[in-house]
């Protein structure tokens, strides 16, 4: 109708059909997309349950709730053989967890280091920094691991022959094991102080920048806010009367009983994370800091801030938004990386539930197809967390 | 479809005649493609005939481990040998007259049923437990007992542990995926122990684990047990205890849903029982082609039809022993006294040697 009007007084052009109207055709072919993928995922399905169920493959989740029959020598639940595989799969999922998390607030602290390090005036600390960057992040990662595994951590001497550290910490290639603090009565009052002590710091930093804003004048809170949370807690651990017990390890038998041990399967595979993906942020961070204007640094020096203050509120504060969109990259390879823990009998979600289970029920599509959901969720997950970050340090336009 | 699973199983196959390491990443490849094999293009794999499918390529694939001695491992030159490799052996010569005609896929424990049963091999002949659940929930069939096993330990003769009662708070190395791991989760609960479980996905690593002093004991089938000795460096500082802590009976399998090749299969390794029992093995065969007795008649194809019925020829039985041997030969030259393992026949002799190897007759 409107094109008719539009071309009143003109020839009316030939009427054409429909579908030759460009919006129309995209839609259409968009929705045919979306049928033939249904389509696709609805034969597969389909056939996928008809043939498990020809050759009598078990299918469903049913098996979440058997009886799983199996040890896991590292939980951070309390699991044990007559727990469910449900819960196994819990048991290998925090482990994922674990040595994920850990690995990546490691290589953000050591990748920035030797990023920062890497662009130091200093001749020496730049080129082990730049030697460093070099070397790691040029091997397989699969290498690295194994390398940290039977080259360095099965080289340890046994239980018997442990090294000690002050008859207390021992290692040896069981693992370290540390001893155990277990409170007892009368903690409470300690763990109060803490709390006190850490909100009565958070106060103290609050008035003091509120002070700085005014006067123009910066108080030093550090040994204030130590005193706080260390030494007022220490002081109601004495008052009260030492209210915890150690306990220390001791060899029984053929292993260390007591105490808290540190599996060598996990060390092994959190240093070669840990190592391996501090060198790709150590270059990120390289970039970031490169990528600012020399002029601010100038600036900052002109207005007299020492180096470590024009880092840490000039120049990273800026280089931050070039560094985060690369580094959750890196997070997420990290997470998917930890998978490799299968090649020397880490109990993550991979070797457990994707191996373990998955050989003994033999419903192979069911649990792969979980196991990638829990992938792709930790991924998304952390993708959504360091893009509101992200968001958040972003230049604000005034 | 049937192409495009055969074409898929080639390249794998020479992806794995290479000798690549089995990698954490490629069993997770391996894994996807399994799944994607019985998602997708299964349909052909079930209802292809296996005997036929397996003339048609004109060899025969089969699943072994990745390499323990005695029961299959590759030569120097690349020759698969061992007493699971006769049983392919065994087979590929009944169907084509040549025990060379055998293609070995060596599969780590976690992998092996998901290779059976994405069509990825036609036979899995790799010491595998005969269990009520791999039976009724895998899509496989087992089909004859040929090595009666049980799980035991082997530990340092410096640990000075006699038995497996005093493994109490031990760090034991075990492979994973077997039904070794739930064995020892059951044997240290009912007797009150602690331990410590470190499980690996290879064998291989399993044993270098033990050996760099990981773990105080191994424990896995003591067939194997005596095979993985062999690779120690000091084989003679190490000690299998004496107790047997579970039945293993190890038997071949084959993919559900292919009756025929079910019981060829099954027929191929009675065969050689029987062979043993009526006392005609590789020596003796030709004397036992012109034997009068009806026993060994029917054995060797000079009466009935036995073979044909199978799916086969006449002389299936002559190739066999021929070409590969009876039971009692194969068991000896590969894991018994005629070999470096030693190990006794124990319950595999015949039943009526006082074991309980017993095969249903040939009539």
């Amino acid at each position: 109708m409107r094109r008719q009007s539009a071309n009143s007084g003109v020839e009316t052009p030939p009427p054409f059909a429909v579908i030759y109207n460009p919006k129309v055709r995209s839609a259409l072919y968009q929705f045919a997309l979306v049928l033939a993928l249904l389509w696709l995922a609805y034969h597969f399905a389909v056939n996928a349950t008809a043939n498990l169920g020809a050759r009598n493959i078990a299918s469903g989740l049913g098996f979440f709730s058997n009886t799983a029959g199996f040890g896991v020598n590292l939980s951070l639940i309390p699991y044990d053989e007559t727990d469910s595989y449900g819960r196994a799969f819990l048991v290998g999922l925090l482990n994922t967890l674990l040595v994920s998390g850990m690995g990546i607030v490691l290589a953000t602290l050591l990748g920035f280091a030797i990023g920062i390090g890497r662009l130091s005036s200093n001749w020496l600390v730049a080129r082990i920094a730049g030697s460093y960057v070099e070397l790691i992040r040029n091997l397989p990662l699969l290498f690295q691991i194994l390398f940290w595994y039977l080259a360095v951590l099965s080289t340890l001497p046994g239980p018997r022959q442990s090294l000690s550290l002050l008859g207390a910490i021992f290692i040896n290639n069981r693992g370290l094991v540390v001893p155990t603090f277990r409170q007892t009565e009368g903690f409470g009052y300690v763990v109060a102080a803490l709390s006190l002590g850490a909100l009565a710091t958070i106060a103290l930093g609050l008035w003091a920048r509120r002070m700085r804003d005014r006067t123009g004048r910066g108080i030093p809170i550090l040994g204030k806010g130590a005193a706080l949370i260390v030494g007022l807690p220490l002081a109601i651990f004495v008052a009260a009367g030492l209210p915890a017990e150690v306990e220390l390890p001791r060899i029984v038998g053929f292993n260390f009983v007591g105490g808290t041990r540190v599996i060598p399967e996990f060390v092994a595979l959190l240093i070669a994370l840990t190592t391996y993906t501090a060198s790709f942020i150590a270059e990120i961070v390289r970039a970031g800091i490169l990528a600012v204007p020399r002029g601010q640094t100038e600036a900052g020096l002109a207005l007299g801030l020492r180096r470590g203050q024009l880092l840490r509120l000039v120049l990273l504060p800026q280089a931050l938004r070039v560094i985060v969109p690369p580094l959750t990259n890196q997070y997420l390879n990290l997470t998917k990386n930890s998978s490799l823990a299968v090649a020397i009998g880490y109990p993550d979600l991979f070797a457990v539930f994707a191996g373990t289970t998955l050989n003994q029920t033999g419903q192979a599509i069911e649990i792969i197809a979980i196991t990638m959901a829990v992938y792709l969720s930790l991924s998304l997950a952390t993708s959504i967390l360091m893009n509101w970050y992200n968001s958040r340090i972003g230049l604000i336009d005034r | 479809m049937k192409r495009v699973v055969t074409m898929f199983g080639r390249t794998m196959l020479s992806r794995k005649m290479l000798g690549s390491k089995i990698l954490g990443r490629k069993i997770l490849g391996r894994k996807i493609l399994g799944a994607a094999l019985v998602l997708g293009l299964s349909t052909a794999v079930s209802s292809a005939q296996t005997l036929k499918k397996v003339q048609d390529r004109g060899a025969l694939l089969c699943g072994v481990s990745q390499g323990l001695p005695g029961f299959s491992s590759p030569d120097d030159k690349g020759n698969w040998t061992g007493f699971d490799v006769d049983v392919c052996r065994a087979v590929a010569a009944a169907v084509f007259n040549d025990p060379a005609k055998v293609k070995f896929l060596p599969l780590s424990a976690k992998d092996r049923f998901t290779a059976l049963q994405s069509g990825e091999i036609d036979m899995l002949a790799r010491n595998s437990t005969w269990t009520s659940s791999r039976d009724a929930s895998l899509g496989i069939s087992f089909t004859a007992v040929n090595y009666y096993d049980g799980q035991g330990f082997i530990v340092r003769k410096s640990l000075k542990v006699n038995s497996a009662l005093e493994l109490n708070g031990a760090s034991i190395c075990v492979q994973t995926g077997t039904t070794t791991e739930l064995n020892l989760a059951d044997y240290f609960r009912s007797n009150n122990m602690k331990y410590e479980v470190i499980a690996f996905v290879t064998a291989d690593e399993t044993v270098k684990a033990y050996e760099a002093g990981r773990c105080d004991a191994f424990s896995t089938d003591v067939s194997q047990l005596y095979a993985e000795r062999l690779k120690l460096s000091s084989p003679g500082d190490h000690v299998v205890l004496p107790e047997i802590i579970s039945k293993e009976p190890l038997a071949p399998a084959v993919r559900r849903g292919d009756d025929q090749w079910l019981t060829l299969v099954k027929w191929v390794q009675f065969a050689m029982l029987n062979a043993e029992e009526l006392g005609v093995s590789s020596k003796t065969i030709d004397e036992a082609l012109k034997s009068t007795q009806p026993e060994i008649k029917r054995l060797v194809g000079t009466e009935g039809t036995y073979g044909e019925q199978l799916g086969l020829t006449k002389d299936w039985v002559v190739r066999i022993v021929k070409q590969v041997g009876n039971y009692g030969e194969v068991f000896d030259r590969n894991v018994g006294t005629g070999s470096k393992l030693g190990i006794s026949r124990g319950l595999n002799r015949l039943w009526t040697k006082g074991g309980i190897q017993y095969a249903p007759p040939i009539r």
